[in-house]
């Protein structure tokens, strides 16, 4: 049952508007994510409310990685490695709900994101594959 | 001796628990969703599980970046609801059964899964929020849990053979430990949903309830489902439901269907619930 690495990670790239967690995105936002992590701490969260740059000026993150936090465009915070659920103790900490912070990301506003939920969520139709277009 | 007696599929969407804890979980929004869990809640008072083992994801919280298990048993007295972000549950701690977890997590090793051992964790909505749909509100859990914690975050998560295969493993572990225990097998997380990138909020009420149905009977067809096909399908937390697998394999040949349950949506997810029991 063995699959090749190769191509198992290739298939990932086919996915429109996705992007999976691979090694390669944890190795480049591990940092990113670690900081993230550390506002589950109550006195991390404090110190990070009362000055955000300042406290990301205490982790080893690129400059685009820090803008992008600062700036919450966490589309471009996926694109430098970082990962939901640990990216999610950022909106959190902002008192943002899941589904409000996931809104961020598509082409939607929340109430309009809320209501396709509630029509049955995005279809998977035309939405599996890139190069399939299925 | 201990058996496996039933098993047990659900979302654990955080949502949930928070319903639970703020009593909205009649409202209109979460009432069809507890509604579905009703008769598995009065199922549950009638059979008593001694022990329930787990099969749940850390979502950030015990494991940070720096350590990922693909599969981590707890073996610890207790464990603490932990601090998500924005304080711990108002929920029970959960009393583990050491003695038979080091016997499982032995075994399997015997068994060639090389399992990761945790003695202190603190467990998240992953674990606890299954307990709040099965048992509601208790001062504390009718059950001892054996947490059994899978990487389903950082790639390659393990595939659904190796996921049923280590179900097969932990009932063999279950059925050598001396002591006669109802035992219970919890697969949870999933079903279809997205919470990242342009393409977040993907359901697909089609594909769940077809995954749900490979679970009954003795088809095997669901251990050959590709990491690919839960991405395209049910988005990328959708893969979540591998951890139903480990349950579906701990229940042997055959099973039973005794109840099942779906709804659309919980915030960004689609809740699937079902419960299985093993034909001899």
């Amino acid at each position: 049952m063995k699959q090749d690495i190769h191509e198992y990670l290739a298939e990932f790239e086919d996915i429109p508007g996705t992007r999976i967690y691979t090694a390669s995105r944890a190795r480049k936002g591990y940092w990113l994510n670690q900081f993230a992590m550390s506002l589950m701490k109550a006195d991390n969260r404090e110190r990070w409310k009362t000055g955000e740059r300042a406290y990301l000026d205490q982790w080893q993150l690129s400059e685009e990685q820090k803008l992008a936090v600062l700036a919450r465009d966490y589309n471009r915070m996926l694109d430098l490695g970082g990962n939901i659920y640990f990216l999610s103790k950022i909106f959190s900490s902002d008192g943002i709900p899941f589904a409000e912070a996931c809104s961020t990301m598509t082409d939607m506003t929340f109430p309009e994101y809320r209501q396709m939920m509630l029509d049955g969520g995005r279809s998977p139709e035309g939405n599996r594959s890139i190069k399939g277009g299925y | 001796m201990a058996r496996i007696t039933a098993g047990v599929g659900s979302s654990h969407v955080p949502l949930l628990g928070v319903a639970v804890d703020q009593g909205k979980s009649r409202d209109d929004y979460f009432g069809p969703i507890f509604a579905g869990y009703d008769w598995t809640r009065e199922w549950e008072k009638t059979e008593k599980p001694d022990v329930v083992i787990l099969v749940y994801n850390d979502h950030a919280s015990a494991f940070d970046a720096n350590i990922i298990p693909t599969f981590a048993i707890g073996c610890g007295e207790n464990y603490k609801p932990a601090d998500e972000g924005w304080g711990p549950r108002p929920v029970p701690d959960v009393e583990g059964h050491a003695d038979m977890a080091w016997h499982i997590a032995q075994s399997l090793i015997l068994d060639d899964f090389d399992m990761t051992i945790i003695n202190e964790m603190d467990v998240d909505h992953g674990l606890t929020v299954p307990l709040s749909m099965m048992f509601g509100q208790p001062d504390r859990w009718p059950c001892k849990v054996v947490p059994l914690a899978v990487n389903v975050v950082t790639y390659p998560v393990p595939s659904g053979n190796r996921c049923w295969a280590l179900g097969e493993a932990i009932a063999r572990a279950v059925e050598s430990y001396p002591e006669d225990l109802n035992v219970q097998i919890w697969g949870t997380g999933g079903m279809s949903h997205q919470l990242q990138g342009p393409r977040a909020g993907l359901l697909n009420r089609e594909w769940d309830n077809k995954f749900m149905d490979l679970l009954v009977g003795d088809t095997q067809a669901a251990r050959a489902i590709p990491h690919i096909e839960y991405l395209r399908e049910t988005g990328s937390e959708g893969i979540e439901m591998v951890m139903w697998l480990i349950m579906r394999g701990a229940l042997g040949a055959k099973t039973r269907l005794l109840h099942r349950h779906y709804h659309i949506p919980c915030s960004n997810t689609a809740i699937g619930h079902m419960v299985l029991e093993p034909v001899e």
